[in-house]
Formats: C-alpha cells, sequence, structure tokens
C-alpha cells in the first residue's frame, strides 16, 4: 500500500530541534544558526544520555575482562560493531573495524594493504574534489614506493568527468580511491559505475563516506567497494570514532596497522601471533565510549527515519539554492545534478573569511575557506568558499536569516 | 613619520574611539571602513617572502629601519584582517625596536578582538604580530652589533 501521510506531519522539525540542547544557545547575543553540519553534525540528548550512561553505569576495559561491567562493556561495544554492519550491509561483523574515523581508515589502507602491494610505476587514481585525507597518504605513499599519482578531472558543474576517468586506468593501475561526496561541493558520485569500471581492469576501490554516510543509504554489498571509510561525527555521533569496512578476503591479506595489546593472539619475546578479525586491527584499547554512543546515534536517525530526513534536507537545499541565487553578486560552486544538502559560494570581490566572521557576529555558523581540498579549490580558481551545510534540524527560516546576514554582510564590505 | 606619542597612549585612544560603539555591527562597520582606507602595498612587496600565511587570509609585511625607529606597512586579501592590520601598524609604526617588542598590545583584548587572535581564527594576525616584533627584534639585534 502507498503510504499517504504526508512527510510534513511526522517531520516535526521543532520537536527534533528541542532534542538538540546546543541549538538552544546564544552566539554574540544572538540564537545560534548552525550551518556548519559537513563539518561536523550536532549531537542529540540521547546520544549525550548514552555516553553517561556508559561511563556511569558501565566502563570497563573490553574482551579481556571475566567480571560483570567488562562483559557488558564489551557486549554494548560490539553491539555497535553489528549496527554498523546493519547500516552499511556489510556481509559479515568481521569486516567491520573501529577507527578514530574517515582519516585513520584511508591511512589504516595506505599504510597496510598500500605498502604490501604498490611498487614503483604503479598507479593509484582520486579525483579532483578529494578531501586532504585523501590525498595526502596516497601522496606519501607514492613518495615511498614511487608510484603514480593520477586525478579524475571535474566539470565546471562540479561532477566527475567519467569519461576522462576510463581513460586514466591502465594494467598499471592498483587502486582508486574517490569521495563518494564531496564535502566542499555536495556532489554525489557515481561510485558505482566507478568501481565497476576499476574492477574490470583489476583494480580496487576505496569510498570516502565522510560525507555521504549521513546523507544517503549506504550498501556496501551492492557498491562493491573494497573499503568504504567513515567518521560517526558527522552523523549526529560522538567525535574520535568511526569505521572501516573491507572485503574479508582483504582484510586477512593485510599486516595488521599498529602492534599492541588485542590484536595478538601470542606473544613471546621472539614472536607473535595475530588475531582474528577484526580485533587483528584494533591495537590497545578502544574508544569504548564513544563507540557505544554511535549505536543510539544510528537508533536515532533510523527513528527519524533516513528517507524523511533526506526530503527534509532535499527540500532545504532546493530552498537555499534559490534564496541565494537571488542575491546579487553570489556565485554557487558546484552545481551537480545529484548533490546532498551542501551549498558552497564566493561573492566577488568579499573574501570568504570576512563574510563567515559578520555572519558569526549574527549567531550564524558556516565554514569559510578551502575546506581541506586546496586542489579543488584551484580548479576552480578560487582562494576558498563560504559553505553553508543542513541537517536534519534545520529550518527555511534559518535559511532565511541566512540570506539576510549574507546580504547585509555583501553591502558591508563592497 | 616619527611616532612620538607610547603605545600605551595610542592604544587607550583606540580603546576609547570603541566605546563610542554600541553594537558589534557598529564595531565592525568601523574595522571594515579602517580596512578599506588601509593604503594598498605595492605589487613589488606582494610576494612570497612576505607573505605571513593564515589558514585562510594572507598577510603580506614589510619593515623599515630609519634612525632608531621601525616602520610597517601591511595588507591582506580580506577586509577586516586590513583592518585589525591598520591598527597594529597605527600602535606600532615609527617606535623603537625596544618600544615594539615590549608592546603588551592589551586594546586588542579591550576592544573585544581577542578572538582574532586566537589560533582558530587562522588569519594570520597573531602571526603578524609575532612577525611585526621578530622584525623590531631583528633591528635591534643588527644594530647592537654594528
Amino acid at each position: 500500500m502507498i503510504q499517504t501521510a504526508p512527510i510534513q506531519q511526522i517531520y516535526d522539525v521543532a520537536a527534533i530541534r528541542r532534542q538538540f540542547p546546543v541549538l538552544s544557545r546564544e552566539v554574540k547575543g544572538k540564537r545560534l544558526i548552525y550551518l556548519d553540519n559537513a563539518a561536523t553534525s550536532q549531537k542529540p540528548q540521547v546520544v549525550l544520555d548514552a555516553l553517561t550512561r556508559y561511563y556511569t553505569d558501565i566502563n570497563a576495559n573490553i574482551h579481556r575482562g571475566i567480571h560483570t561491567l567488562a562483559e557488558e562493556a564489551t557486549a554494548a561495544f560490539e553491539l555497535t560493531r553489528d549496527a554498523i554492519q546493519r547500516f552499511l550491509n556489510a556481509s559479515s561483523r568481521e569486516e567491520i573495524i573501529f577507527t578514530k574515523g574517515t582519516t585513520e581508515s584511508i591511512n589504516l589502507v595506505a599504510y597496510t594493504w598500500g605498502r604490501q602491494n604498490i611498487k614503483a610505476g604503479d598507479e593509484i587514481i582520486i579525483s579532483t574534489m578529494e578531501h586532504h585525507s585523501n590525498i595526502v597518504p596516497w601522496l606519501m605513499l607514492c613518495e615511498e614506493k614511487g608510484a603514480v599519482l593520477k586525478v579524475i578531472p571535474i566539470n565546471d558543474d562540479g561532477e566527475l568527468l567519467m569519461d576522462e576517468y576510463k581513460k586514466l586506468i591502465t594494467k598499471r593501475t592498483k587502486l582508486v580511491s574517490v569521495v563518494h561526496v564531496s564535502n566542499a561541493l555536495g556532489t554525489i558520485n557515481p561510485v558505482k559505475e566507478i568501481i565497476k569500471i576499476a574492477h574490470e581492469a583489476g583494480a580496487i576501490v576505496l569510498v570516502d563516506g565522510a560525507q555521504s554516510t549521513v546523507h544517503l543509504d549506504i550498501d556496501v554489498t551492492d557498491l562493491d567497494c573494497d573499503f568504504f571509510a567513515f567518521s560517526g561525527h558527522k552523523l549526529y555521533g560522538p567525535t574520535g570514532i568511526g569505521a572501516l569496512y573491507g572485503k574479508r578476503d582483504l582484510l586477512l591479506s593485510m599486516h595488521p596497522f599498529q602492534g599492541g595489546g588485542e590484536m595478538i593472539k601470542e606473544v613471546s619475546f621472539q614472536s607473535f601471533s595475530y588475531n582474528d578479525l577484526p580485533y587483528k586491527f584494533e591495537a590497545g584499547t578502544p574508544n569504548v565510549a564513544d563507540a557505544v554512543a554511535l549505536k543510539t546515534a544510528f537508533d536515532y536517525t533510523e527513528a527519524l527515519g533516513k528517507e524523511n530526513i533526506r526530503q527534509h534536507e532535499n527540500e532545504l537545499l532546493s530552498y537555499a539554492t534559490e534564496q541565494l541565487d537571488a542575491i546579487e553578486g553570489i556565485r554557487i560552486i558546484g552545481r551537480a545534478k545529484e548533490k546532498i544538502s551542501v551549498l558552497s559560494f564566493v561573492v566577488e570581490n568579499v573574501h570568504p573569511q570576512d563574510l563567515g566572521i559578520l555572519l558569526d557576529n549574527r549567531g550564524i555558523a558556516v565554514r569559510t575557506g578551502h575546506h581541506c581540498a586546496q586542489p579543488l579549490m584551484d580548479r576552480f580558481g578560487i582562494p576558498g568558499t563560504t559553505r553553508a551545510s543542513f541537517a536534519l534540524y534545520n529550518t527555511k527560516e534559518e535559511i532565511d536569516e541566512l540570506a539576510i546576514g549574507l546580504q547585509k554582510a555583501i553591502k558591508l564590505l563592497s | 613619520m616619527n611616532n612620538n606619542k607610547p603605545i600605551l597612549e595610542i592604544e587607550n585612544e583606540i580603546v576609547e574611539e570603541f566605546s563610542l560603539f554600541d553594537t558589534w555591527d557598529d564595531k565592525y562597520e568601523y574595522i571594515i571602513d579602517l580596512g578599506k582606507r588601509l593604503p594598498p602595498l605595492e605589487n613589488e612587496h606582494k610576494k612570497d617572502e612576505n607573505k605571513v600565511r593564515g589558514c585562510q587570509s594572507t598577510v603580506w609585511l614589510v619593515a623599515d629601519y630609519k634612525d632608531g625607529r621601525v616602520y610597517f606597512k601591511a595588507e591582506s586579501d580580506a577586509v577586516i584582517v586590513k583592518g585589525l592590520i591598520s591598527m597594529l601598524i597605527r600602535v606600532l609604526s615609527g617606535h623603537t625596536p625596544d618600544e615594539i617588542i615590549n608592546a603588551k598590545l592589551d586594546f586588542i583584548n579591550q576592544i573585544g578582538m581577542t578572538s582574532h587572535l586566537a589560533q582558530t581564527r587562522s588569519n594570520g594576525l597573531l602571526s603578524m604580530v609575532k612577525q611585526m616584533k621578530n622584525y623590531a627584534l631583528a633591528y635591534k639585534v643588527k644594530n647592537a652589533v654594528v
């Protein structure tokens, strides 16, 4: 049966906002308008409660203890691994490695799989719109191994040129590492197609999911990606926790990233043997509390309904695009047909930093600068942009305030 | 030009000027106006070695030493930073190296602009203050040797 209840009735944004304590604070004497969600999202009370509850009721070191607290902590920690497996639709829980976040996940692959498999003359392909965290680890690897880094170009709308991508692929291509959704432009990249093309050439693919996980449904099995990296703090979870998904066979073939406790089976002063997946890659005491609270964040967005959230955010994006297009002097950077709720723009003869300062003065938090994507800014011939990014709790009224703030700032600055 | 007024006195003048403003909007409007009126730096000075790099905006700074006093000229690609630069030049330029090295620059705090010196602003202003003091120190050392 077709669902006929209008989304608006289900999606009560005022009620949702009350669940995020920070949204009620003031900045510079004005009500906070938080539009820097692509950098990090705010946390609902249930996530904060989960963190407190963990430390109040459970706190113990996991996996090795025999006592009740250790068992409860281990169970809670491993429940999040299961939740991530479902969230990404991975085929087994062993394929989920806890990390600090996307950056550490990518570095893990670069330091382990990369150092084992990349040789002089081999080629790694990334795209023009990568975050520095998906450029620098590969540059470091290429420098060390004498490998070559190739870059997929983009068009003026901020979309990958897929024909050019196909031309970059050679029999020396070992790895394609691309961002699923651009943090600076909002572009949703056709990763499934990218993966298919790479696999046909015998290359493996890492998908940087830092921005995509909060907006899109992720299915690593359907995508057939070899690695998938994401951070919890961008999806209403705590900072310092994220994960790497890797295909089982690849993970089995890789050496550990770090040595220490947990990642071993047996140790003598002469030798050691690795633990099984996924623990082989989780040396030391992990970030248990944040991992536990991450599951609460998954539950929270699941209860709201990802499709409902997406519809709300898409409405905000359309509305904001209309509002900003109507302001003289504003040029939106990134007009991909497929994009998430990120709006990056420049204003003629106005430095993004000045805009950022004046908007902050009105309680409006946006991001200004190169967004850790300097090569992308170079592609557009700009030093940086101002970026407003919208989350499940933002409103059209906030976008109206943004538009007013921008108009006033531009008038003052030009 | 010689700056015979003590640094602290100029700082106090600025604090007094800012006390006339009731709102942040007014303060920023004034700083932006100062920024717009800051004389542009000659293009020959806008080279990499004169760059004080911040994460977002760039500041170019040059110094000159004459008759025991240090003179500064600077510019930025961001106008609010230019306004803040303008005030720093007004306070520090034309003073002796010792006066510059010892300047507390508390006026920045008193007019409520401390956040612009914080690391998070990443706008190069903190580096610029450091660089101005470094120039003063360098001229002092050079002078002492000669």
